[in-house]
């Protein structure tokens, strides 16, 4: 990515120097353009200006609510944005992520993952929307045009709920889904307090599709938060 | 008066009586009476009948104390029977064998057998009679089994003694008797006695033989058996009315009668009483007692007045309430109480006056009479059945004593009254009319007779009269016989005197009383006010001493009890030191102990229970040289109310240290908490910094030496850990502050399980973790982010205490309404014994050991899984290794709607 002609510039929110710091430092080492705010005030101004591709955004940023500056830039802009946050926040994740968030970090992270969640935020956000028809993660295989699975080459059976529950996750690989949207997306907006179907459902799914269920490779909970759906196994 | 009207429902008095008998009878045990007419019947053959049938039924049933009197077959029934040793006595050179009530105690058989109800204790025993003790025993819950003559109640005693001629004077309180739960009554056919007596089988001390011959003869053993039938008759009638009452069987309900029997010093009041009692029982009425105070009474003797208290206890004891009053006059007293608690029926004792005493003034039922038409009066006879105390004698010589100092003084100013009138008239003597000088010489006599009484208001009048016609009258100087006519001054001015004189006795009498009691009340309000400002036990109990000593002039003290109720006792209470046995027996049952009492009467000290509502705080001990100073009930009324008031003041005291105590506790937590989570806070920004920046410079391993980048790596890990230490000082702020509301919702153990490993990934990568959780297994309502704390603490616990490539097994069943999940390793396990304080703030396994930690994670998952209703336990396995065990409430989950869904859609 550093290689590109015009390298992706990325906007970082956060109010704590060092830490900006070393996010800057990381970010510049791999070839982005970085430009950065210490307040919510400055950051949209930032935003507003430099159009940048992507946000790095704080939650416990002093002069305001970070999840109202998600739903400012979303009235204008669909750029990704990751938030950061304690691992005690998990309410806060969630209302960014209902709110338009696309992906999360907890505090302390290291620089390999900031690294990776980025370009995989950016990866998706230009990904050509026209999707493969065929996925295949580990030793799983599916066709969304014929909609069948395989495992291994043998057929597996899914349920309606539990196939669209696949397609969901499949559509938004890397992204993190809360319990909300994926409740709403699978069961419709009536849905999205019913908790326990999503648990058993994805329990289904795990045994289903993964090698230990007990042990997901693809499948990943996001306790507090929501699912993540990853094509390399962690 | 006017009587309640007749209510066809229970009235709420008696539901509350009821309730609080059976409430009463909950903890208590049964008392049943084996009751008989005389001795032989018996009595002890069918105690031991049912004894020996309750224990082939398996019963724990023991024998107390039983006499057999050396009869075979009696002692026959004794065989298999457990028999409690008796405690020997030694008093006055003699050796009392008795019922030890310590043994009983101690034992607590279900059932125990005590001969003989009415028995009196050897002296220095607990109590002095044995009912007492059998009524320990049965408020503690022990069933007793006993027998008893008829002759030993109470009010049949001298009924009993009149028809047989043999008086027995070892008597239980007729309310003992009503009490009992069950009366067996044993009855034998006079014949049939007299047979058994012929052939010896009826023991009989040898000493008396021949005044029992007398007794044992046909015609008293006949009476005696239709009294005892009778008594037991009316207590099955009470046993029916309640019956009805209880079951409002008929609507029914009679007009509540009382009685109200007034006693004084004279002799024959026992009989008064008990012939009230008798009646009392007899409709099923309530009874009064009163003791009226009247001047002259205040002068009696101290043994009268002892009688006088012991009167007051035997009407206790014959189930009567009971009070003594000061008044002026006997009758109005009377009428007034009766008013006051809608008495229907005065009870009381024909005078002894002689047939003049109602000329002059009516006896006491004519003015009770006449002050309350409309109360019934019976009148009894008064028969005295114990030795005439020579009672009137001393009273009467009381009454007459004359007070020389006091009447000196009046005599002296009535000649100086005299003397002055007599200077100051002189020159007037020719302006005014005689008439008109005697009624100045009145008003001399009205004086001194206002001011010194009878006495002195005689001599005044004499003197006056004399000097009037002496130096008035003329002739002068002289008594002439005209002046006879003078005798009719003399008479108005003597009449005039006295009668001053004795209304003012009157009304400075009712004052002396009425500031009598205004100085108690003026006291008692004193003590409560002080009470009510006492900030410290100690205050407490130096203005209790004091109340004590003013108000009764004896030393007393307040004894506390310590942390594990035991009485700290002081070293003396006044000149003697308390008994701690006695103490410590009224502290732990709430009841007074002590001279005045029923138990231990014969100690030095009085002591009396400070029960507040919440427990007994304490005693007060009072010394006091006999039971009449402290055991009269308006005394004893006085002692409760400084108690109760103690009570309650200590209570307060208490409760407000306990609110001291707590409010410093919480502003400690408090603080702790703030300071944790701010030290948290501040610790965790520069970490993540820290972390951060140590990564990236690791990102690029080709431009570092070797040396550089493996200190980079092990600051990044050093990092890592003060992070995990500080993330476990946060949780545990937020947990304890109760700030954190638990977000629970429907989780999946095998997710939570699966994201501890994940986050865990890199510590658990050398080790082996099984994870058995059946697929079916159900969901867990819980806090998702806390429930994988405790695993990932646990997990990270089981790696850090055990060598690389150990198994860690993760194991989880359902268990009658509970989840039970295990975490277990193969380790070298935990040291033994700690199991249970590994789970403590800041205590590790092993203080000593270099593995890192602060002791935070296992206190984090205790607290964790108490806030969701689990328990969570450590132990060692049996081959080694320690185990973990969570249980959790297993919830039912909502019903899921999956109609539909059960056909695959993949083709």
């Amino acid at each position: 990515m550093s290689t590109d002609s015009n390298p992706a510039s990325v906007l970082v929110i956060e109010d704590d120097e060092e830490i900006r710091r070393f996010v800057r430092t990381a970010l510049k080492a791999e070839g982005f353009r970085v430009y950065e705010a210490d307040s919510m005030s400055a950051g949209l101004v930032e935003a507003g200006t430099r159009k940048p591709e992507l946000v790095i955004l704080d939650l416990g940023l002093p002069d305001g609510d970070g999840v109202d500056f998600i739903r400012d830039v979303r009235t204008w802009s669909k750029l990704p944005i990751i938030v950061l946050s304690a691992r005690v926040e998990e309410p806060d994740k969630v209302r960014a992520l209902d709110a338009g968030a696309d992906d999360y970090l907890t505090k302390p992270f290291g620089v390999a993952e900031l690294l990776a969640r980025t370009r995989a935020a950016l990866r998706r956000s230009t990904r050509n929307d026209a999707a493969d028809s065929r996925v295949q993660f580990g030793d799983v295989e599916v066709d969304l045009t014929k909609r069948t699975v395989t495992r291994a080459g043998a057929q597996v059976h899914l349920t309606k709920i539990e196939y669209r529950l696949l397609t969901t996750l499949l559509a938004n690989v890397g992204k993190v889904l809360t319990h909300r949207q994926l409740l709403r997306e699978v069961w419709g907006p009536s849905y999205v307090e019913h908790n326990h179907y999503l648990r058993i459902y994805m329990a289904h799914l795990r045994q289903k599709l993964e090698a230990d269920a007990t042990n997901p490779q693809h499948f990943i909970t996001e306790t507090g938060v929501g699912y993540r759906f990853v094509m390399d196994a962690v | 008066m006017v009587a309640p009207p007749e209510a066809p429902r229970p009235n709420p008095d008696d539901l509350l009586k009821r309730v609080n008998k059976e409430e009463r009878r909950a903890g208590r045990g049964k008392l049943t009476i084996f009751f008989g007419a005389c001795a032989g019947v018996g009595k002890t053959y069918a105690m031991l009948t049912r004894a020996q049938q309750l224990r082939a039924q398996g019963v724990d049933v023991v024998v107390g104390l039983v006499e057999t009197h050396g009869r075979r077959e009696t002692e026959q029934l004794l065989d298999g029977l457990e028999l409690l040793p008796k405690r020997e006595i030694e008093q006055s050179g003699r050796t009392y064998r008795e019922f030890d009530i310590d043994t009983a105690i101690t034992r607590k058989p279900a059932v125990l057998l005590v001969d003989e109800f009415a028995h009196t204790n050897a002296p220095g025993s607990r109590h002095p009679k044995r009912w007492q003790d059998i009524d320990e025993l049965v408020n503690l819950g022990i069933e007793v089994y006993t027998t008893l003559n008829v002759q030993h109640i109470e009010s049949l005693n001298d009924v009993v003694g009149g028809i047989t001629g043999v008086r027995v004077w070892e008597t239980i309180p007729d309310r003992v008797f009503d009490q009992a739960d069950e009366i067996i009554l044993v009855d034998l056919p006079a014949d049939d006695l007299l047979q058994r007596l012929a052939e010896g089988k009826v023991y009989m001390p040898e000493q008396a033989s021949r005044a029992v011959q007398n007794f044992f003869r046909k015609g008293n053993l006949i009476a005696l058996r239709e009294i005892a039938l009778r008594r037991t008759a009316d207590r099955v009638d009470d046993e029916i009315h309640t019956y009805r009452r209880e079951r409002m069987a008929d609507q029914v309900w009679a007009t509540r009668e009382r009685l109200l029997v007034c006693i004084g010093p004279a002799p024959g009041s026992d009989y008064v009483l008990r012939s009230a009692s008798r009646l009392a029982s007899s409709i099923n009425a309530e009874w009064h007692t009163v003791y009226i105070e009247t001047p002259s009474l205040q002068h009696l003797p101290e043994s009268v007045r002892t009688t006088i208290v012991q009167r007051l206890k035997l009407a206790q004891d014959l189930g009567s309430v009971t009070a003594s009053l000061a008044g002026n006059d006997v009758a109005t007293a009377v009428v007034e109480y009766a008013r006051k608690h809608n008495v229907t029926k005065f009870v009381m004792g024909r005078t002894w006056h002689s047939w003049a005493v109602p000329f002059v003034r009516p006896d006491l039922p004519q003015r009770v009479a006449l002050l309350a038409p409309d109360i019934d009066i019976v009148l009894v006879g008064r028969v005295d059945t114990r030795t005439a105390t020579p009672v009137l004698s001393s009273a009467t010589k009381g009454r007459f004593r004359i007070d020389w100092q006091q009447d000196g003084a009046g005599y002296a100013t009535a000649l100086a009254v005299c003397i002055g009138t007599t200077l100051a008239l002189t020159p007037l003597r020719v302006y005014f009319a005689p008439t008109n000088i005697a009624m100045v010489f009145l008003l001399g006599v009205l004086l001194i007779a206002s001011r010194f009484g009878r006495g002195p208001a005689i001599f005044s009048a004499l003197i006056n009269v004399l000097a009037f016609d002496v130096l008035f009258v003329p002739p002068r100087f002289s008594l002439a016989v005209t002046d006879v006519q003078y005798i009719i001054t003399f008479a108005a001015m003597l009449a005039v005197g006295l009668l001053t004189a004795q209304l003012t006795a009157g009304l400075r009498f009712e004052a002396g009383v009425a500031a009598q009691r205004e100085e108690r009340a003026h006291d008692l309000y004193q003590l409560a006010r002080e009470l009510s400002a006492a900030i410290t036990t100690d205050q407490i109990q130096s203005i209790v001493q004091r109340a004590v000593k003013g108000l009764f002039g004896l030393p007393g003290a307040v004894i506390m009890p310590d942390l594990h109720d035991r009485l700290e006792m002081p070293e003396r209470v006044g000149s003697a030191a308390p008994d701690r046995g006695t103490a410590q027996w009224a502290y732990d049952r709430g009841t007074p102990a002590g001279v005045g009492t029923d138990t231990l009467p014969g100690s030095s000290h009085l002591y009396l229970p400070m029960r507040a509502p919440m427990r007994v705080r304490g005693l007060i001990a009072i010394e006091a040289p006999n039971a009449g100073v402290v055991g009269a009930p308006e005394q004893r009324r006085q002692l409760d109310t400084i108690a109760a008031l103690a009570a309650i003041a200590l209570e307060r005291v208490h409760f407000v240290s306990v609110a001291q105590e707590t409010l410093l506790k919480i502003e400690s937590e408090r603080l702790r908490e703030s300071l944790l989570a701010a030290l948290s806070h501040d610790l965790r920004t520069p970490l993540t910094s820290l972390i951060g920046m140590a990564e990236a410079l690791s990102q690029r391993p080709e431009q570092l030496t070797p040396d550089q980048f493996e200190v980079l790596s092990s600051m990044r890990a050093q990092a890592g850990r003060m992070m995990r230490i500080v993330t476990n000082l946060l949780d545990l702020a937020r947990l304890e502050s109760g700030e954190a509301p638990l977000r629970a919702d429907w989780q999946s153990l095998e997710e939570i399980v699966g994201a501890a490993r994940v986050a865990l990934s890199d510590v658990l990568k050398e080790y082996r973790v099984t994870v058995t959780i059946p697929s079916d297994f159900p969901l867990l309502f819980g806090d998702a982010v806390l429930l994988e704390r405790v695993f990932v603490n646990l997990l990270e616990n089981a790696a850090k205490y055990t060598p690389k490539a150990s198994t860690i097994a993760v194991e989880s069943h359902t268990k009658d309404e509970r989840i039970e999940i295990t975490v277990s390793d193969d380790g070298p396990g935990l040291p033994p014994g700690r199991e249970e304080e590994v789970f403590n703030k800041f205590v590790r396994a092993k203080p000593e050991s270099n593995v890192p930690g602060l002791g935070l994670g296992l206190a984090i998952c205790r607290t964790i899984v108490t806030a969701h209703n689990g328990t969570i336990t450590a132990e060692n396995k049996r081959d080694g290794g320690a185990r973990f065990i969570i249980t959790l409430p297993l919830k039912k989950m909502p019903a899921m709607d999956i109609e539909g869904d059960t056909s695959p859609e993949a083709v």
